[in-house]
Order: structure tokens, then C-alpha cells, then sequence
């Protein structure tokens, strides 16, 4: 530390393990990634943020572009979203099982969702 | 249904994140300003950058662009952001949403060593002090009447020692202290524990240290020559000059007990030169005159070390100490205090151990999960082996954790190892002086509160004032003869 002076021994203690974490956060991979930028192991393949909460997508104010006509809806992206990309968990039917035609009906999320029926156990 | 936003970047305006103070407590010595970090007890001394970053966060949050902007007449803008940088690390500010420090919730290891274990060698006692918390109205333990034989036996003090050289563990050396009732009265005992203790230690490869407490009125000149020859520290306790100590410390017949101690302590002094002899002062509000105590013991009477705590017991004793009397205390604390201060920048000694002991542990920077070591690195044996969280519960089958002979009781130990921690004293989470006190002593909230979980809230006053001096004390050691505190090393 160069301007605040540790005194008592516990302060030294915390001065070495600051420099230490300092140390150790140099290294490449124990950098903290932003949005803008790729982790190494990233560095010559395709990144992948994944869920709404990594990419911008507000949903219901404005889109990515700034638009505002294909926002999803609530309920949509409840489905469709979170549901599928999103570690957000949105409770859905079993559609590898019990409910394979779920969504055989719904073709475009925002004109079809109420074909979405319940599904009975 | 979405995911949960972080509430942080809502506080940041623009791309520059928002600081708001975090917890620590200043303190000021010779014109510097330093943190004494909560919990983390380490101490930092501030600069002029440091201390203009701290004032300008006084009044509230801002953001880093905006206490450039503020101090720019002062400091360039590398300098303040260096410093926010490094007060940052030492979680002095921070994010003003952050989760506080917590503190952590974990428990001492399974194979903690004991390191000192107090042995009630009888719980009778040829005095009958007004304030004893043994033989008064605040009595844990029925002395007279219980089930307790009123002497430890050769047999039950030598399978104590056996449980102290198994429990210390990998320690190479554990401290054994003799206590009471009047611990003389049991001398035959004494000393074969004492020849058993060292043969035995010896045998394991280690060393165990003795002491004992006193009251002095058995001392002779055979007991004084064995407690030199035997390197055994000895703690006497005595209130100060006659008309206190008389008033009382007296015999069962009313009779004071200074005229009989005074010359048999002298003599100890002179003839015991192997272990420092200190004097324990118990004040009341009968007795409350610090300054004329401890210049009594120390330079009439000749004590190298005077330590003094109020008297534990009830409020509606009259002998209890009120809270004008409470300030007045410490009023006379941080006198004595401040010829400690004097004595240690001429690096000379000074009798008074409460200040000593409280500078240790600043140095040191202890942040305590328990008040004390009680149940866990100390304990208390009763005379017929019962082993108790500390001397004071010695007897007490509520505050009973094992026997010498069956070891601890793991499950009980542990326990009370999660109902006095730290994190169970929600009073104390928001008191800057919790690395320090941590809830106090269990015994005094045993006797003021009825439970030894609760924390010592009547001396929350005195305990952060206190502790506040000795941070002053420390700084300006700090500034002026940062050698002296090299002896807190180790």
C-alpha cells in the first residue's frame, strides 16, 4: 500500500493478503469477463452469454434495437425464454415425456399462446 | 417472472461506481487519524488524501467522478483514485448496498488444545469478603451444603493433571492455575500436584507453567520459599490500603485483614524474584478510589502489576457499582492510563495491567468469535473433578461440561460453543468494539442477566470508552516509540 499504513499486526496481514489477491487477479484466468469482451478460453471460437440477463434484451420497455414492436410479453417470455436459455427457472410441462405436443398448436408465441392448454398428470 | 436484477448498477451514474463509508471506528493520536477496521481489528493509519476521501463520504454516498471533482483542489486525480483503490481494499468504503461484513459463523476446530486449566483446589475460604460471588448472595454453587467435598483430593487433582497433558494436545507447554476458595488451604495438595505435574510432564515431552490466586493470609516463609523454588506466579488479591482492604476483606468474625496480610505479602515480595507478583483489586462502590488503590499497592506496597475489575453481582446490591460510579471509574482508568502512556514513551514500566492487556491484544488485532477462552482453551476443575466452563462455574452442574476422569463431553462443549459465539449476540453486531469484547464475560451475564449467553449490556458504555482509549494510546505509540510495541510481538 502506498498512501495508508498498516499499523498493527492483523493490518499487516491485511495488506498481504490484498497483495496477494492482487497477484493472483493478474493472472489471465482469473480475470472477471465483462459483457464486451471474451473470456480466454473463448478467444478463437464463438461466445455464448446465455439468459436475458447477459445479452440486452429489457423485454418490456424496449428491444435491443431501441424498437418497441416485437417486445416479448410477459407470458411468452416466461415460456420461451426463460425456460429454454435462461438459468431463471420458469416451471413448465414435461415436454420430453408427459407432454410432448405441448406446444404443437403455438406457432408464434404472441398470436398463439393461448393454445398453450394445461396439462393434467 | 425474471431474473433477479443487481440492485449495484442502478446506484452508478454514469460508469463511475458509487463509495459510501463502511464500518470502522476513527480514532485520533498526535494530530493522526486512524480506522480501526470492524470486524477485521486491524488498524490503519490515514494520509492527507485518505482522511479528505473520508470527510467528503461523511455526508453520504457519491461517486467516484464526484470526489475526484471535490478534491481535485487538493490532490490529483491518480492520487485520490489510488487511495479509493486501497480503501476499498481494506473495506473501509464500499458499495453503499453491500451486504455488511458478516461475521463468520464457524466453530473452533474438534481438536482444539486446552491450554490452561484452573483447578479448585477447595471451595472453603478462611475469609468472608462482603462482595464474593462464591460465598455471598450471588452464589452458583452451594459450597456449604452441596455435594462437593470441600477439598480436592491427591487422586482427583492428579487425574486433572492427566486430562490437562491429553487435552493440550500437540501444545508443548499448558498452564496450570491453582485457585479456590483460599487456595493455601489445600498447600498438601498443592505441592504434590505441582511434583506429580512436572514428573508427568516431563515424561510427555512438555512443560506445564504454574500459578496460583491468594488471599495471603496463610502465607509463611515454607510456602513462600516452595512458590519461589517452584517458579509459581501468584496473583494476590487485596482492594488497596487498610481502611478498604478492612472494610471488606474480612475474616468470619468481621475482623479486617490487612494488618495480618500486609507483612506476609512484603515478605513474599522480597523472597519471590522468579515470577512476577501481581495484585487482583476488586472495586465496589464502597471502594472506588483507582488512583489511591493502585499507587498504594504498587509504591507503598511494592506490586509489580496491579490489575482491577468491578465487582460482578446484581444491581441491587448495596455494594454494586452505579452507573455515576461506573464513569467515575473510568474517569480514574484513563488517568492511570495516561501515566501508562507516559511510562511506555520512556519505555518504563507501569504497573497497571488493565491497559496492558487491552494494548496486547489491539497490537496483536484479536477479533474474538467468544469473550473469553472459557470451555474452549481455558477450563474450570471442582473439587471432585466435575470440569466446568471456567473456575467461576466450578461446581455448577447447569455450567458442567465433563469430568477429568471421562474428558469433555462433546456434544455439551459444543453446544455452548454455538450459543456464545459471536454470531449469536445479535446486540453486538452493530458495536464497533465486538472484535475486542465480543459479549463479554459469561459469568457476570450469568449473574446479571441469569444466562451466560447474554451479552455484558450493562458495560457496553464503559467497554467502548475503554477500548477507545487504548486506541488512542496505541496510536500515539504508534507514532512516537513504535519499538515499545514490538514486545506485543510473538
Amino acid at each position: 500500500m502506498k498512501h495508508l499504513k498498516p499499523i498493527n499486526q492483523k493490518a499487516a496481514r491485511i495488506e498481504a493478503y490484498v497483495a496477494h489477491e492482487a497477484a493472483q487477479a493478474k493472472a489471465e484466468e482469473m480475470d472477471v469477463v465483462g459483457l464486451g469482451g471474451r473470456p480466454p478460453h473463448e478467444e478463437n471460437g464463438p461466445h455464448f452469454p446465455l439468459g436475458c440477463s447477459l445479452v440486452f434484451a429489457p423485454g418490456w420497455e424496449v428491444d435491443s434495437q431501441g424498437g418497441t414492436a416485437g417486445l416479448c410479453q410477459p407470458v411468452e417470455r416466461d415460456i420461451f425464454d426463460c425456460h429454454l436459455s435462461c438459468f431463471w427457472p420458469a416451471h413448465v410441462p414435461d415436454q420430453l415425456n408427459h407432454a410432448q405436443d405441448w406446444t404443437g398448436k403455438c406457432a408464434s408465441a404472441q398470436k398463439d399462446w393461448r393454445k398453450l392448454d394445461l396439462i393434467f398428470p | 417472472m425474471t431474473p433477479p436484477v443487481a440492485t449495484g448498477a442502478l446506484e452508478e451514474t454514469g460508469t463511475s461506481p458509487v463509495l459510501a463509508l463502511r464500518e470502522f471506528h476513527t480514532f485520533g493520536a498526535r494530530g493522526a487519524r486512524f480506522l480501526y477496521m470492524v470486524p477485521s481489528a486491524g488498524i490503519f493509519r490515514m494520509d492527507d488524501a485518505g482522511c479528505a476521501i473520508l470527510d467528503a463520504l461523511e455526508a453520504g454516498p457519491l461517486d467516484t467522478d464526484a470526489l475526484v471533482d471535490a478534491l481535485s483542489d487538493d490532490f490529483d486525480a491518480d492520487r485520490i483514485l489510488e487511495t479509493i483503490e486501497e480503501l476499498v481494499e481494506i473495506r473501509a468504503v464500499g458499495h453503499p448496498h453491500a451486504p455488511k461484513e458478516q461475521v463468520p459463523n464457524d466453530l473452533p476446530p474438534a481438536d482444539f488444545p486446552l491450554n490452561t486449566m484452573v483447578l479448585n483446589v477447595t471451595n472453603k475460604c478462611n475469609l468472608a469478603c462482603t462482595y464474593c460471588y462464591e460465598y455471598g448472595d450471588d452464589k452458583i454453587v452451594d459450597t456449604q451444603y452441596g455435594k462437593q467435598p470441600k477439598f480436592m483430593s491427591d487422586e482427583t487433582a492428579e487425574e486433572s493433571v492427566e486430562f490437562l497433558l491429553a487435552e493440550s494436545k500437540h501444545q508443548p507447554v499448558a498452564h496450570l492455575t491453582f485457585f479456590g476458595g483460599e487456595t493455601l488451604l489445600n498447600f498438601p495438595v498443592l505441592q504434590k500436584t505441582v511434583a506429580y505435574a512436572r514428573r508427568r510432564a516431563a515424561e510427555e515431552g512438555k512443560r506445564i507453567e504454574f500459578s496460583l490466586t491468594t488471599n495471603a493470609t496463610l502465607l509463611k516463609p515454607e510456602i513462600i520459599e516452595w512458590l519461589a523454588d517452584n517458579q509459581i506466579g501468584v496473583t494476590i488479591s487485596i482492594d488497596g490500603p487498610k481502611q478498604v482492604q478492612d472494610g471488606l476483606r474480612v475474616f468470619h468474625n468481621g475482623k479486617g485483614t490487612y494488618d495480618v496480610v500486609l507483612p506476609k505479602i512484603k515478605d513474599l515480595l522480597a523472597a519471590h524474584r522468579s515470577r512476577p507478583i501481581g495484585a487482583r483489586v476488586t472495586l465496589t462502590q464502597k471502594n472506588m478510589d483507582v488512583l489511591q488503590i493502585f499507587r498504594h499497592l504498587t509504591e507503598e506496597v511494592g506490586f509489580w502489576e496491579v490489575g482491577l475489575a468491578p465487582v460482578t453481582t446484581q444491581d441491587k446490591r448495596d455494594y454494586a457499582i452505579t452507573p455515576e460510579g461506573k464513569d467515575m471509574m473510568l474517569r480514574q482508568f484513563e488517568e492511570l492510563a495516561e501515566e501508562w502512556l507516559e511510562c511506555a514513551l520512556r519505555d518504563e514500566h507501569h504497573g497497571f495491567s488493565n491497559v496492558r492487556d487491552t494494548i496486547e491484544e489491539i497490537h496483536k488485532g484479536v477479533s474474538k468469535a467468544y469473550g473469553c477462552g472459557a470451555g474452549l482453551g481455558l477450563m474450570g476443575v471442582a473439587t471432585d473433578g466435575d470440569v466446568s466452563l471456567c473456575h467461576r462455574f466450578a461446581g455448577s452442574p447447569e455450567h458442567t461440561i465433563g469430568t477429568v476422569t471421562d474428558g469433555v463431553d462433546r456434544e455439551k462443549q459444543g453446544r455452548f460453543l454455538v450459543d456464545h459465539h459471536i454470531a449469536s449476540k445479535t446486540d453486538c453486531h452493530t458495536c464497533w468494539a465486538r472484535p475486542i469484547c465480543s459479549g463479554g464475560c459469561y459469568h457476570e451475564a450469568h449473574v446479571q442477566y441469569g444466562t451466560s449467553s447474554h451479552a455484558n449490556l450493562h458495560y457496553c458504555t464503559w467497554v467502548r470508552s475503554w477500548t477507545h482509549t487504548c486506541l488512542e494510546i496505541y496510536g500515539t505509540l504508534a507514532e512516537e516509540n513504535p519499538t515499545f510495541l514490538e514486545r506485543f510481538d510473538a
